[in-house]
Order: C-alpha cells, then sequence, then structure tokens
C-alpha cells in the first residue's frame, strides 16, 4: 500500500516535497518553529549547525517529520483522488448496476415467481409428475371435482366425478390444459404434505400426493344452474357481490371430460357447436337491452339527473337509414326514464343515446371495462367496443341499446353487475378458495380484496334503483312475489344465424339479496328468444336454490 | 446418484461463496504472504469444483470423454497457471484465477447441456489463452501502440461492415462467419479495437473538435451494429464511449448529452426498428406474445423460477427446454440447476473481475492504458448487466452472452485477449512502479553527493 502511494505521485511539485521530507529540509523548517528559544538564538548564527542532540529534540523531530508527512499523504490523496475521481466514480456506478442485478434476482425470488411458475405456459411443472400425483380439485364444501386414480399397476387416471356439469371450469389435462386444470397446474403437482413422508416416501419410491385446490363454486348452485339451462346452449354466471367469489360458472354445450382423449378428434371435427368453448367467459354476445345499463350511466355522468327525461314511445324511431321498433312490436306510450328501463323501451333508449352522444357513451362503456383485459382465474375475452370517431347516428343509436358491433362475455356483465351491487366497488373474482395440502392444512387462501371501484355509490344506487323497477313493473316481474329483493335487466338480442334467419339471445343481467346476503346472476340462453321468457326462469331457479325461494 | 446431487449441489454453494469472498478478502490483505495464501485456496476451489462438476455428468452419461475432457481442463487450469506465474511474475494472479473460475463453471453448465460444444468451448479457451500469452509482451514492448488510432477506427469499421453484409444476406438471422465449424463473431473484436480507438483518440486530445471526430466514429460503429440488429453490443459501445469521454474530459455535459442523445436514439431505433419492437414487446409481457418473440424469455423465466434459492441439482433440471442455453441463456441454465444464492456469488466474482480492471485503470499512469483499461472494464461490467438483466426480465433481452461463462467462441477468445491486456497493464504499472522507485533513488543519491 505505501509504495503504491509513493508509485502514483507523478505531479512534480509533490514529487519535490518528497525529496525535502527525504533530504529533511521540511523536518529541520518544522522543528525550528517548534524546538524553542535555543534553537532561534542559533538562526542569527551566519552558518546552520544541526541542532544539539538531546532526547527532546530528537522526540520533537521524530514528531514533526511524522506530522510532516501525514500532511504530505493527505494532500497526495487529495490529488490523486481529484486525479481519479471520474475513474471512482465509474467504478460506483457500475458496482452499482451489479447490486441492483443482485437485488432484482432476490426480487423475482421472493416476489415474482410464484406467479411466473403458475403460467399455464410452463410445461416445467409437469416432469413434477414423476413425484408427485397430481392433487384434487373441489368445490368450496369440499366435494371432488376431479382426482387422479392410481391403478394397482401404478398407471394414473384423472377422473371427474361429475363429469359435463362442472367440464369448462374444471377444464381438462389432455390435449394440452384449460381451466383450473391449467391455471392451478404448479399448486396441483406441488406436495406440502408431512416432511417426514415425503422422506419416508423419497427412500419407498412412493408419489407424494399433490395439494388440493378447493374452488369457491358452490355444488347446489352449480347443479340448479345446470340443470336450469336445460337443453339450451349458453351460459349462467353466479358470484358473491361482497367477496368476488364465483359460485356457479355453467356453460352449454359440454362435453365429457372422462371420455375427452377418445373424442377429441370427432369433436374438433366437428366445428358446429364448439362444445370446447367455454362461452362464460369467452363466449362474445351483442349485449341487448341488458347494455341499458351503460346507456344510463352515461346518461346520469352527463346529466347527473335522470329527472327531466320523458319520452313518448310510437313503437318506433327512424334514424339515418334505419328504424327502430321496440321489440315485438310493442308501443309503450308516455314513458319518463325508470320506465323506458323498466320496459326496456329501444325508442326511448335510442333517444338517450343521441341525447348522450358517441363521446360519452364510450366513456362510459371504457369505464365498464369494455375492451379491457378482465381481472379472472381462467382464460377470459375482452368485451369488444366497436364505436369510433367515425361511427354515425344509426351506429350510435344501435349500440345504445346494445345492437350494434359491440359485444360481451356473460362473465363481463357478471362483474358489471357485480360492481352494481356492491356500490360500485368491484371485487377481485376469483375461482380459488384456497389450496390445501392431501390433509387439508391451508397452503395459500386467497385473499378478498377490491380490485377497483368502477361507479361511485351515487351512480350505482341510481341503477339499483332502476333494476329494482325492472322486477316490480318491468320485464322481470317473474322475480317479484320472492323471498329475497331482486334487481336486474333483461336483453333480447337480436342476432343473425348461420342460415341466414335472425335469432334472438336471451339475457338477465341481475342481483337480488336477503338477510345480508347477495348473489349476481347472469344468464344467456342462445337463441331462447325474450330475456322475460327464457333468462329470467333460469336466473329465478339459481337465486330460489341461493336463498331459499 | 440423486442423493449424490441433491447434496453436490449445496457443496458447489459452498465452494463459490468461498471463492467469491476470497476475492473480495484478497483485496483487504498487504501481506504478500497471506495474498499468496489465498491464492492458492481459489486455485483448490477452481480445481474442486471441476472435478466435483464432472463426476456428476459422469455419473450421469458414464461416457469415458467426459473423463478425458476433465483431464484436459485440469491440465489447461495447471498450464495457464504456471505459465502466468513464470512467464510474468508480475501480473495479477487473481485476475487469472478469476477468469478460470468463470470458465470453469462455463465448462461443467455446457457440458451437461451439450458435450460436444463443451469440447469446443475448451479448445476455443486454451488455443485463445495460448495465444493471449504474448499479448501483454507486446503491451509491454511495443510503445507505438497508443497512436495508432486511425488503424483501430478502420479495422474496427471495416469488421462491422462484414456483419452489416452477413446481416443483409441471411435477413438478420445470422451475424457471424465461419471458420472450420467455429463461428465467429467479428463485433466481438471490434469490442477491443473500439476501446483501443477511443482510448488512443482522447488521450491525444480532447479538444472539441477531436471530440466531435471521436462521436462520429463511435456512432458509426454503434449505428452499423444497430442496423446489424445487434443491439446488445451497440448498447455496450454507447455506455463504453460515453464513460471513457466523461473521464477525458472530466466534464458531466458530455455524458450526460450523450445520455440524452442516446435516450432519443433508443426512441427513434423503437419506431423505426421492428427487430427493436418486439424486443421491447417480450420484455413487457413475455405471456402476451409467447408463441413468437416471448417464448425464449418465457422459458429463461420458468427456468429460474423452478430453481429457487438452492437449485435442482445438475442434471435434475430441464435447462434443455429454453434455447439457446449455453449462449445467451446461459444465466437462467445456471439459475435453475445451480440457484440463485451461486448465481449471485458468480455475479460478484464477475464485479471483481471488473474492479480489477478498473483497479489498474486507476493506478497505471500513461493515459492511454488508463483508457483503454477502462473502456475494456466497462464493456465487461455493461455485458454483465445487459445478459443478466435480460433473462431475469429487468430490461429487454438484447440477445448477448455472458463473457466466459457462456459458450460462444469468438466471445472466448475476445475476453481472455481483453484480460490479456489488463494483464500486460499489470506489468507495465509495475515498470512504471520501478522506474519511479529507480528515479528517486538516483535523484536522491545525487543530491546526497551534492551535498
Amino acid at each position: 500500500m505505501r509504495r503504491r502511494e509513493q508509485d502514483s505521485d507523478p505531479e512534480e511539485e509533490i514529487g519535490k516535497d518528497i525529496r525535502r521530507i527525504l533530504n529533511g529540509e521540511n523536518v529541520r523548517e518544522g522543528a525550528d518553529e517548534r524546538a524553542g528559544q535555543s534553537a532561534r538564538a542559533q538562526n542569527s548564527r551566519p552558518q546552520m549547525t544541526p541542532p544539539p542532540e538531546n532526547a527532546r529534540d530528537v522526540r520533537e523531530r521524530e514528531k514533526a517529520r511524522r506530522r510532516a508527512e501525514k500532511e504530505l499523504a493527505r494532500r497526495r490523496n487529495r490529488e490523486r483522488r481529484k486525479r481519479n475521481g471520474p475513474y471512482v466514480f465509474i467504478t460506483y456506478a457500475f458496482v452499482a448496476l451489479f447490486i441492483v442485478l443482485v437485488i432484482h434476482l432476490i426480487y423475482f425470488q421472493l416476489h415474482m415467481k410464484d406467479d411466473i411458475l403458475n403460467s399455464p405456459y410452463n410445461k416445467r411443472q409437469d416432469s413434477a409428475a414423476e413425484y408427485v400425483t397430481r392433487g384434487e380439485i373441489t368445490t368450496e364444501d369440499g366435494i371432488v371435482l376431479a382426482k387422479t386414480d392410481t391403478s394397482g399397476d401404478g398407471t394414473e387416471s384423472r377422473t371427474y366425478p361429475y363429469g359435463r356439469e362442472y367440464c369448462h371450469v374444471i377444464g381438462f389435462t389432455t390435449h394440452g390444459k384449460s381451466g383450473l386444470e391449467s391455471k392451478e397446474n404448479y399448486l396441483l403437482l406441488t406436495a406440502h404434505n408431512n416432511v417426514f413422508d415425503q422422506i419416508i416416501n423419497a427412500f419407498t419410491g412412493k408419489k407424494n400426493p399433490g395439494d388440493t385446490v378447493v374452488t369457491t363454486l358452490n355444488a347446489g348452485l352449480q347443479d340448479a344452474a345446470y340443470h336450469a339451462m336445460g337443453n339450451y346452449q349458453g351460459a349462467i354466471v353466479a358470484l358473491d357481490p361482497a367477496t368476488g367469489e364465483i359460485k356457479v360458472m355453467v356453460s352449454q354445450p359440454t362435453f365429457d371430460p372422462n371420455t375427452l382423449a377418445s373424442d377429441w378428434d370427432s369433436m374438433v371435427a366437428d366445428s358446429s357447436n364448439s362444445q370446447l368453448l367455454n362461452r362464460a367467459t369467452q363466449g362474445l354476445y351483442a349485449p341487448g337491452s341488458t347494455f341499458k345499463m351503460v346507456t344510463t350511466l352515461a346518461y346520469f355522468d352527463k346529466y347527473r339527473t335522470l329527472d327531466g327525461f320523458h319520452y313518448d314511445c310510437t313503437g318506433e324511431f327512424p334514424v339515418g337509414n334505419i328504424t327502430v321498433h321496440c321489440y315485438d312490436g310493442a308501443v309503450h306510450g308516455e314513458l319518463d326514464f325508470t320506465g323506458a328501463f323498466a320496459h326496456s323501451c329501444n325508442t326511448s333508449f335510442s333517444q338517450i343515446g343521441l341525447d348522450v352522444g358517441n363521446a360519452a357513451l364510450t366513456k362510459a362503456a371504457k369505464k365498464m371495462l369494455f375492451g379491457a383485459k378482465l381481472p379472472s382465474d381462467i382464460t377470459a375475452s375482452k368485451s369488444r367496443w366497436s364505436l369510433t370517431d367515425a361511427s354515425g347516428d344509426a351506429d350510435l343509436v344501435q349500440t345504445a341499446f346494445g345492437q350494434g358491433q359491440t359485444l360481451v362475455t356473460p362473465y363481463h356483465m357478471a362483474l358489471i353487475v357485480s360492481s352494481i351491487a356492491n356500490n360500485g366497488v368491484l371485487m377481485t373474482p376469483h375461482l380459488v378458495k384456497e389450496v390445501t395440502n392431501d390433509a387439508g392444512s391451508p397452503v395459500t387462501e386467497t385473499a378478498v380484496e377490491a380490485n377497483r371501484k368502477l361507479l361511485n355509490t351515487d351512480e350505482a344506487s341510481v341503477l339499483q334503483n332502476l333494476m329494482r323497477a325492472v322486477v316490480t313493473d318491468g320485464t322481470a316481474r317473474a322475480l317479484s312475489d320472492r323471498s329475497y329483493e331482486a334487481h336486474g335487466k333483461t336483453g333480447s338480442a337480436d342476432y343473425v344465424k348461420g342460415d341466414g334467419s335472425v335469432g334472438t339471445h336471451s339475457w338477465f343481467a341481475g342481483y337480488a339479496n336477503k338477510d345480508g346476503r347477495s348473489l349476481v346472476v347472469v344468464v344467456l340462453a342462445e337463441d331462447g328468444g325474450a330475456g322475460s321468457t327464457t333468462a329470467v326462469p333460469m336466473a329465478a331457479s339459481v337465486f330460489d336454490t341461493y336463498f331459499g325461494g | 446418484m440423486n442423493l449424490l446431487t441433491q447434496l453436490s449441489k449445496y457443496i458447489f454453494i459452498f465452494l463459490m461463496l468461498l471463492f467469491a469472498l476470497r476475492d473480495y478478502t484478497y483485496l483487504g490483505r498487504h501481506d504478500e504472504d497471506k495474498k499468496l495464501k489465498v491464492l492458492k485456496s481459489q486455485v483448490r476451489l477452481i480445481f474442486i469444483m471441476e472435478i466435483l462438476g464432472y463426476a456428476i455428468i459422469f455419473g450421469n452419461t458414464l461416457e469415458v470423454r467426459v473423463l478425458l475432457l476433465l483431464m484436459g481442463i485440469l491440465l489447461y487450469n495447471a498450464v495457464t497457471l504456471l505459465c502466468y506465474r513464470s512467464f510474468y511474475p508480475k501480473c495479477s494472479m487473481l485476475l487469472v484465477n478469476n477468469m478460470l473460475m468463470l470458465l470453469g463453471v462455463g465448462f461443467i453448465m455446457i457440458a451437461r447441456i451439450n458435450f460436444d460444444q463443451a469440447w469446443k468451448q475448451f479448445l476455443i479457451a486454451a488455443l485463445g489463452t495460448a495465444v493471449a500469452l504474448v499479448i501483454p509482451v507486446i503491451i509491454r514492448k511495443l510503445r507505438i501502440l497508443p497512436r495508432l488510432k486511425w488503424l483501430y477506427a478502420v479495422l474496427g469499421i471495416v469488421a462491422l461492415m462484414g456483419v452489416l453484409a452477413l446481416a443483409a444476406v441471411s435477413g438478420g438471422a445470422r451475424l457471424s462467419i465461419s471458420i472450420g465449424g467455429i463461428s465467429f463473431q467479428l463485433s466481438e473484436i471490434v469490442k477491443i479495437t473500439m476501446a483501443f480507438y477511443v482510448g488512443s483518440s482522447l488521450a491525444q486530445d480532447t479538444s472539441l473538435k477531436n471530440i466531435i471526430i471521436t462521436t462520429v466514429v463511435a456512432i458509426i460503429h454503434v449505428g452499423i451494429l444497430v442496423l446489424s440488429t445487434d443491439l446488445g453490443t451497440a448498447l455496450v459501445f454507447f455506455v463504453m464511449y460515453i464513460a471513457v469521454l466523461f473521464v477525458a474530459t472530466r466534464k458531466p455535459v458530455y455524458p450526460l448529452a450523450g445520455l440524452g442523445v442516446g435516450a432519443l436514439g433508443a426512441l427513434l431505433a423503437y419506431h423505426l426498428f421492428a427487430h427493436v419492437r418486439k424486443r421491447v414487446e417480450a420484455w413487457r409481457d413475455p405471456f402476451q406474445v409467447y408463441s413468437t418473440s416471448g417464448y425464449q424469455i418465457a422459458q429463461g423465466l420458468f427456468a429460474i423460477g423452478a430453481g429457487g434459492w438452492f437449485g435442482t441439482g445438475l442434471y435434475l433440471g430441464k435447462p434443455n427446454t429454453i434455447p439457446v442455453a449455453t449462449k445467451d441463456f446461459m444465466f437462467a441454465a445456471l439459475c435453475e440447476e445451480f440457484g440463485i444464492i451461486f448465481c449471485i456469488c458468480l455475479l460478484m466474482v464477475c464485479m471483481s473481475l471488473y474492479i480489477l480492471i478498473l483497479n489498474i485503470s486507476i493506478l497505471i499512469r500513461d493515459r492511454f492504458y488508463k483508457l483503454v483499461a477502462l473502456g475494456l472494464g466497462t464493456e465487461y461490467a455493461f455485458q454483465v448487466f445487459l445478459t443478466v438483466g435480460g433473462v431475469t426480465k429487468l430490461i429487454p433481452m438484447t440477445g448477448i452472452t455472458l463473457p466466459l461463462v457462456s459458450y460462444g467462441g469468438s466471445s472466448v477468445i475476445s475476453t481472455i485477449c481483453m484480460l490479456a491486456i489488463i494483464e500486460g497493464m499489470y506489468i507495465l504499472r509495475e515498470d512504471e512502479g520501478e522506474e519511479v522507485v529507480e528515479k528517486k533513488r538516483t535523484r536522491l543519491r545525487s543530491g546526497r553527493r551534492d551535498r
């Protein structure tokens, strides 16, 4: 270290200093100052003679010499630091980059890892199947929906006791993975069983049991919804707006997950009814009159009240080169906003659409997550919003009452209703309640948390009142005489069938409260006709099962 | 075997941790004896690591050629250490140790993923080290080196034009030429020539005129690389130039302006070139573009996640599922089977290598060598940052290798040469030191005689 200092002092000045020090000049000067009177007296002599060699002087001289050396070293250091400042700066800057990398690695390990490993694309975990028996999937109350059976010779087969009823939401593991089998693949193939058992299994070559995924699905409710759908194609979604727990997810037509491996080829070849598609989260449909909830929101946001609205429905509304008709040729006559909403008057909402305008309607739709990625445990499509700056009045009006090019999934509709029912706050929707080990001790629990606030309380309450009016004296009167207080909006969405004729999708989107409990139900029955005739009774049967009639 | 592998992964971590610690305790030791002890213990760690690694590879493959390669590697380590110690007693043996350790980790991981590549890597490293042994002499004796700036510039640009031509012919897919079955990336040589060019130019003259000329030449280098889709190397050159410019002029305004221009350039490149946009997309959400550009990054992330703190153990992970696992994604493969802790220690070894390079840059007197060492060191450190940051999704992936550890003929040779140049400077500095001491002594003596 010492040599290094000497080596790296190129400055001539400092070099001179050092030489002086080493020659003893500087030392003598320093010593003279402090050597006392005797030394000063000697100064008067013309020729310099060495100071007297007593012990005190020697000590003083040594001290001064050391002090001077220190001072020089300090000066040298300062010089060097000044000269090398930028080098040192660069060194520290890049050392900082290394530290950032290390911190990021640790952060990755602590916070990013699980999400990444959980990705359905992660095939790596499948190799764990050599050591782990895939875990079970159950309903919230422990009814097994998927399990792995091991036969005597060790071959495993995945079986689904309820087969078709839960086929889309649970998914499959043959031909790739889907549904919860895909989403929870990582944990299903991770064993958190007793450590001693694990060690014993390691020695005996037995597999460890994978973790159990406990879903939020409610067996009784799913069963009711599944049977209520009957032979209709479509979907039913039900969830608890206060927690975001998804209680029901039915999609028809179904497939049998137990025989999927052998059915696969014929099923893929037959493209007519796409059984593999989960219509609840991936089926895109015209929203029909259920969209009037969004149009109402746009109107309320623009005028801050619904009171001033009156419209005389004559059953038709000409706009551009089309004429809007009310459903089934109805003529509603004089209506206020509540009446227009409750009776689902298309001509009134055409006028409302024109009043609101393209920009405000688009704003409200974006606010309700149209075109946005939805929070979801399993694959969910984005709803499609089609109004642009170039759209004319005809497009605007049709969109306002739910026809036009806008498309929505039943799941998305359930999230919209959920936020209305929960006073504007959308709770994070989830399908997995918790993950436990084979003995039932929890491994991870899904937190109940707010996802985002879609509406303020005024907006939510306006929509709540309107949706109540639909039940008390509108298109969903069938729900009015129940023990629970139902709210909702029906929809009848026209669409063009494959053969060119026009069909009507039957919608119901609503919720009900009883004794502090509430449930959101969204029904879509393909080609089911008017919402009030097909979808409302289906919803009623789900509500009845949940609240007890 | 399984149990042995499980056990070995903890031993690997322990060995690496010890090695990395020795790197830093060495810097704190002043006693030559103690320094020697640290060095010797590091050499032992390198040999144990290599033997253990290859024992596990042999246990899993039961192929005799594994043992042959191990012999070769051990011999190579011994000869390299011996040569440097006897030919260049004044060189930094710590630098040699670090180089051998990084190469050694690479030898194990590459052999585990693709044994043929490990052979090639070994041969190239041995060849490269042999050739590089003369470099310190050249640095020491060839005093003309600081004045050859135009030679460096011309060499660099010609080599890069070659890269561009290749990229144009192969549609950006191929950036290397193949010599005798070993692909050679021309941009690797340019890493050295450009550092020399910038160093010699700015060491002589930091007038505004010369700065402008040097900047133009640097921009040509970077521009050609961006056009030939080698974004990683382009960034490395850019950052190196900014660092050297700052140190040479001591004016923060230059690097700040440089960073501003760089940010603008990056924005422009993002909008102009689809290949830049693709990288950024894949970085933001690799799963969104999983089927195309996100695939590699996603596989890399799965690997790192699967490894966890302690790794899966050699042969118990699936690094083969990562595309180009032995090159750009080497760090992910290491994370999977050796674990994050091991990899953090590895990063610490890389950092100590960087500190050793910057150390000589600070100590040496000659301005040209000061700047060259800084340039080479910056290139090395930033390359490590880009590849590790890219693989771990801290920054967009730029398609660049982990020097010495990753498989890649040209990268290994150029890094070994770069370290040899640094060794040359360590020797040069010792000479400088002796000159100073010598001068002082003569002056002292003459001073005394005068009296």
